[in-house]
């Protein structure tokens, strides 16, 4: 379980983030979701210690991130996946160096282990014989696999994924939400997600967070985004034509 | 942000870098492949350079010293001198300075741009330790041998383009090359070498690494990253030789 209690970012004079509280249970997808620029990366990259947060704390399971010792933090961290925004492979290296390599950084596996663990994540995410390709050689649905198969090739308990499915089609951006979902549930990891893709909302929503210009306009589940009156959400949602009648579908249904 | 503010954030930087390697059998790896990167790609070029540099310097030496009291001799003792002690640590150290610091920048700063370095320092890794520290040990370990090359080279040259053009006598030559040999002049380039190669890596690496923007940031660090690793080059050789030649 991940809680954020009151979380102040801001570069500059610039505030980001201003005051976000949010818990996040695991065996969940739970997303973040909001308009470009409202802060949903930095939100996530302060949750994973990339920005230091001016204010506000992070705890992870009773661990507070900001009474963290070193060692805490080293250990922290191999609890993390994480999937950026645009994969961050490694270029240099083929899908299989990219897998291993947080295996050969941080266990003492030998090296069959090694490549037996990394072809059974490469395989849960239906990613076989790419093995020696680089990722330039990958469609972009293939290299977000890579980094979700490196994510969580360590057996992470927090997976954080900054907008899975953006620049995939619509069939290849659910089957990447499916997967994890399905991964989420099967592990029971605690897992955030961005996004702005409505799509994912109805397909994977099982807790979302609705930002707005650095804070939390709204939290609830897939079901009660299309009920509430909130005119943030509202308004978000009514942005898409297809949505629009999606909703008042579902409201004359549910009447 | 001003000079100052630059250089305390490469020291900074280097106080990161020189860091125990996380894991030596992966740091060895990484060593290995920028010994190749670094080092045995640019074998090639300095070389080439070297060979007909030093024919060039042979050859401008004879034609500026036609004197015939001046011993023969002298050609071959003036082209060594100056390939040793300028020519091959300074002038190479300035290609590598183009060829390999516009590597450096462009792949780390690529990094930078594309999240890798995030995606390095989430899984807890030293990202500095990790990309840089490999890049400064291969260029301080290989490059000496790369000059000496280039030392050598330029001296074979200038031999080369003496007998072909007729300009003057092989022999004398090698007679002059010998002539007043001291070790010290070595060590002077050697020295100079070294520092050289630590600027070659990290001036570079700095620019990449602390890149904001896309790919033409990324651009624009290489052009940077060139112009200051010479100019730090060019400042460096001028303190090195008031200090260890005077
Ligand atoms: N490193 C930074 N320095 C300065 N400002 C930043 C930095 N990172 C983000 N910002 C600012 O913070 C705001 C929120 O950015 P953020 O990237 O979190 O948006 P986002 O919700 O993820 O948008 P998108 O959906 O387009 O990815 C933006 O106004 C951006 O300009
Ligand atoms: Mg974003």
């Amino acid at each position: 379980m991940i809680e954020v209690k009151d979380l102040h970012k801001g570069f500059g004079d610039v505030k980001v983030l201003k005051g976000i509280s949010a818990t996040f249970h695991p065996g969940k997808t739970n997303l973040i979701i909001g308009q470009s620029g409202s802060g949903k990366t930095v939100f996530l990259k302060s949750l994973i210690g990339l920005h230091t947060p001016e204010k506000g704390t992070i705890s992870f399971d009773g661990r507070i991130n900001t009474q963290f010792t070193q060692d805490q933090k080293q250990q922290w961290r191999q609890e993390i996946g994480m999937v950026f925004q645009g994969s961050a492979l490694f270029d240099s290296q083929t899908v299989e160096d990219n897998v291993m390599f947080p295996l050969k950084m941080f266990t003492t596996k030998s090296e069959d282990e090694m490549l037996e663990r990394v072809n059974f994540v490469l395989n849960r995410v239906n990613l076989e014989n790419s093995n020696k390709k680089l990722p330039a050689e990958l469609s972009g649905g293939m290299q977000k696999r890579v980094a979700i198969a490196r994510a969580i090739v360590m057996n992470p308990k927090y997976l954080f994924c900054d907008e899975p499915n953006s620049g995939l089609d619509p069939r290849t951006a659910i089957v990447i939400d499916n997967l994890i979902q399905e991964i989420t549930d099967e592990y029971k990891i605690t897992t955030v997600i961005n996004t702005h893709d409505m799509n994912s909302v109805m397909e994977i929503g099982e807790k979302i967070v609705f930002l707005e210009n650095g804070k939390k306009a709204w939290e609830g589940t897939s079901d009660d985004m299309f009920k509430t009156d909130n005119e943030a959400v509202v308004s978000f949602v009514y942005s898409s034509n297809l949505f629009k009648k999606v909703r008042e579908a579902y409201l004359r249904e549910t009447k | 942000m001003n000079y100052i503010e630059h250089i305390g954030k490469y020291f900074l930087m280097l106080s990161r870098v020189f860091r125990k390697p996380q894991r030596s059998k992966v740091f060895y790896q990484a060593f290995m492949k920028e010994v190749e990167d670094l080092g045995l790609k640019s074998l090639g070029i300095i070389m080439f350079i070297s060979f007909f540099i030093g024919g060039v310097i042979a050859l401008q030496t004879a034609l500026n010293l036609d004197n015939p009291f001046i011993p023969k001799s002298l050609v071959g003792f003036a082209a060594k001198r100056s390939i040793i002690l300028e020519f091959a640590p300074t002038f190479c150290s300035i290609i590598l300075a183009g060829k390999v610091g516009s590597y450096i920048t462009s792949s780390i700063g690529t990094m930078r741009v594309t999240e890798q370095i995030d995606a390095l320092e989430v899984m807890g890794i030293n990202s500095l330790n990790h990309l840089v520290l490999p890049k400064i040990l291969a260029a301080v370990f290989f490059y000496p041998f790369l000059i000496s090359l280039g030392m050598f080279l330029g001296i074979f040259g200038g031999w080369t383009a003496g007998v072909l053009s007729g300009l003057f006598n092989g022999l004398d030559y090698i007679e002059g090359i010998q002539l007043d040999f001291k070790p010290f002049l070595l060590f002077y380039a050697i020295v100079k070498t070294l520092v050289f190669a630590f600027l070659i890596a990290t001036v570079p690496s700095y620019h990449g690494y602390y890149v904001k923007g896309g790919s033409i940031a990324v651009g624009r660090a290489s052009t940077q990253s060139v112009v200051w690793t010479t100019i730090l080059i060019v400042i460096a050789n001028y303190f090195l030789t008031q200090m260890l030649l005077t």
